[in-house]
């Protein structure tokens, strides 16, 4: 397969899952699962709805334990990890839930600064500083900094946590449906700023999404879920020549076709 | 934190020529964990003075954009002091970052709050005061209305939620209220023995306890527990579910949320609470009759004997009249709030918190009014 190729040109993977097993109660959402993610790659997973692409996301962010297995970022085990250990790789990674869960009771700004403020020792007026430059390097009009997340619409809340997510400059960025419920615009404003991150920061991204626009202009590998297992793992162009059914049906139902023309007019 | 993985900046004049410029070197890491010792340094740097300067970033070993953004701050500020700012050096992914955030740049705006003068703050008070006293009676009238509509049409009635809500509300609540009232009439009992006993009136210990607990303190206390368990929990359930749009839901699809929420709560608190207190009755004079046993050697039947001379019916019902109008109060009261909660997960603390202390203060006001009601019609 191609992530085995990839992962022997470039050394160690940022991420890398091997045989996990996860269940919830007596259902098991992953079934041995394999898969790894370079440095400086955008990687996506794919998959119907309930297929466990977020429980994915949040077993490698340590919110959910696997059943067995191991899962690796930037090399280090994070199942069973302690606390320093855990802390000091929570620094290194950024995530953006699906909902965004802002804190509720705090401004925009203040979310931002907020995971600053916990984690440097800046000064007050340079970490103000930098949030605002967050939230206008994620497009956001300047005074909705000083607004409550109740007051931003789902497209702006989906921004500001974006902007809480690259505060600390992760390395690694994780994103549940980054572009789910914005408006086209909106939703290619994001496409350019993730891929400008990327250019400019070396990020790694690892995201979920059903937006196969995003996934023709952006992902540079692609791994598609279904029923707990991987189907297959490879860029677009070869998971769309790809004989799975399921994979077929995923790329060339109407949708998958509209996007895939509309990149093949660009190019 | 090690040298070298800090940022670092040094500056070199050139001391041969003024025409020189002087020049800047960047180095170490500037990244959002590196620049903490630089950027206090720099709010206190004294910039030299010359016609030009050259910030050389070729020994920046890492950047990222915090670390960009102090170096645009740095090379601003030297610029507005009138001194021509070059940048050189830079690896092409440094200056293709450091383009992306100048281009981004942005000072935070300058927090704007007008002083408000103390007439102005007791005014909007005021007025909040005055709105949430209409809303409330808004809320009851609307309440009002879909209790009236339901007794027309009975078949709209939630019988299961009611049944629900009354085991949440009073069933699970029967050993607190058994337990507290119980420690009450042991209380009232213990306080009596003492004076009672200096006058050899040991037998009027039945009367004590039976008035207090009957008249007052069975229907009170029910009142407050339940208050604090069961109408918090109203309030704290409808403000998850108005933060969630779930309110919202229920009015798109045409039900009634008076008629889903807020009457079956009203209806089982009415059932409940007059239930409630008399369990709370009953404990309460058993504690007092264990605590007259051991204290006043009044044995049990002594004091039930005297109990039934003491206690006319009218003490009995005057307690139990006033059940069904708390629990009014707690249910509305609880449930009115719930609805106030606007977005965030502190304002659901602070309805639930409204909803507890406003439906005691009210439940305190009631038996205040009905005790100057009883009074005129001597009961």
């Amino acid at each position: 397969m191609s992530a085995e190729i990839a992962q022997e040109q470039n050394g160690s993977p940022v991420i890398d899952i091997r045989d996990l097993h996860t269940r919830y109660g007596n259902a098991i959402v992953h079934d041995n699962v394999n898969l790894s993610v370079q440095a400086g790659e955008i990687f996506s997973l794919v998959g119907g709805s309930g297929c466990g692409k977020s429980t994915l996301l949040r077993t490698i962010i340590m919110l959910l334990r696997p059943a067995s297995g191991s899962i690796r970022v930037f090399g280090q085990e994070v199942v069973g990890l302690g606390y320093e250990q855990a802390l000091k790789l929570r620094r290194r990674w950024g995530v953006m839930f699906e909902r965004g869960a802002l804190f509720s009771s705090l401004t925009v700004i203040e979310n931002v600064a907020m995971v600053l403020r916990e984690h440097t020792k800046l000064s007050s007026r340079f970490i103000n500083e930098i949030a605002t430059l967050k939230i206008s390097l994620v497009g956001l009009p300047i005074d909705a900094g000083s607004k409550y997340p109740s007051e931003l619409s789902g497209g702006m809340r989906k921004r500001a946590a974006l902007a809480r997510a690259i505060a600390l400059d992760p390395e690694l960025l994780l994103l549940d449906e980054p572009t789910a419920g914005l408006d086209p615009l909106s939703a290619s404003g994001i496409d350019e700023l993730v891929q400008n991150l990327r250019d400019s920061l070396g990020l790694t991204i690892m995201m979920v999404t059903h937006d196969l626009d995003l996934l023709w202009r952006l992902a540079d590998r692609v791994a598609v879920l279904d029923g707990g297992k991987i189907l297959g793992i490879g860029t677009m162009d070869e998971l769309s020549r790809s004989g799975h059914p399921l994979i077929r049906e995923y790329f060339y139902g109407p949708r998958g076709r509209a996007a895939r023309d509309q990149k093949w007019k660009k190019k | 934190m090690i040298a070298g993985q800090i940022a670092l900046l040094d500056i070199q004049p050139e001391t041969a020529n003024a025409n020189d410029a002087v020049k800047l070197y960047c180095s170490g890491i500037w990244t959002v964990h590196g620049i903490a010792q630089l950027e206090r340094q720099l709010n206190e740097m004294i910039w030299p003075v010359a016609a030009s300067l050259v910030i050389n970033g070729s020994a920046i070993s890492a950047l990222d954009t915090s670390g960009a953004w102090l170096l645009h701050r740095m090379a601003n500020t030297i610029e507005q002091k009138g001194i021509s700012v070059r940048i050189t050096g830079l690896r092409p992914e440094f200056s293709s970052l450091l383009g992306l955030v100048s281009a981004c740049a942005v000072l935070p705006p300058k927090p704007t709050h007008p002083k408000e003068g103390i007439m102005a703050r007791i005014g909007r008070n005021a007025w909040f005061g005055i709105e949430s006293i209409m809303g409330l009676f808004a809320f009851v009238g609307e309440s009002a209305i879909a209790m009236m509509r339901l007794a027309i049409q009975p078949r709209h009635i939630r019988w299961r939620t009611i049944f629900h809500n009354i085991q949440i509300a009073g069933f699970e609540a029967l050993p607190i209220v058994g337990l507290l009232s119980f420690l009450m009439g042991v209380v009232i009992a213990y306080q009596g023995a003492d004076q009672l006993q200096r006058f050899g009136a040991n037998i009027f210990i039945a009367d004590l306890v039976g008035l207090t607990m009957l008249r007052e303190l069975s229907p009170l206390l029910t009142a407050i527990i339940i208050a604090g368990r069961s109408g918090s929990a109203y309030a704290a359930q409808i403000a998850t579910m108005k933060v969630t749009e779930e309110i919202d839901a229920l009015r798109t699809v045409g039900v009634s949320q008076q008629e889903l929420l807020v009457a079956p709560k009203i209806l089982a608190l009415a059932i409940v609470l007059p239930l409630l207190t008399v369990y709370a009755d009953v404990s309460g004079v058993l504690g007092g009759m264990i605590m007259a046993s051991s204290r006043l050697d009044v044995s049990f039947d002594v004091f039930i004997d005297r109990l039934e001379v003491a206690i006319s019916l009218s003490s009995f019902l005057t307690g139990i009249v006033k059940a069904p109008v708390f629990a009014l109060i707690i249910a509305l009261v609880g449930c009115y709030q719930g609805f106030q909660v606007s977005g965030s997960a502190d304002s659901v603390g602070r309805q639930t918190t409204l909803s507890v202390v406003q439906s005691i203060f009210l439940v305190i006001v009631a038996d205040a009014l009905f005790s100057v009601v009883f009074n005129w019609l001597n009961i």
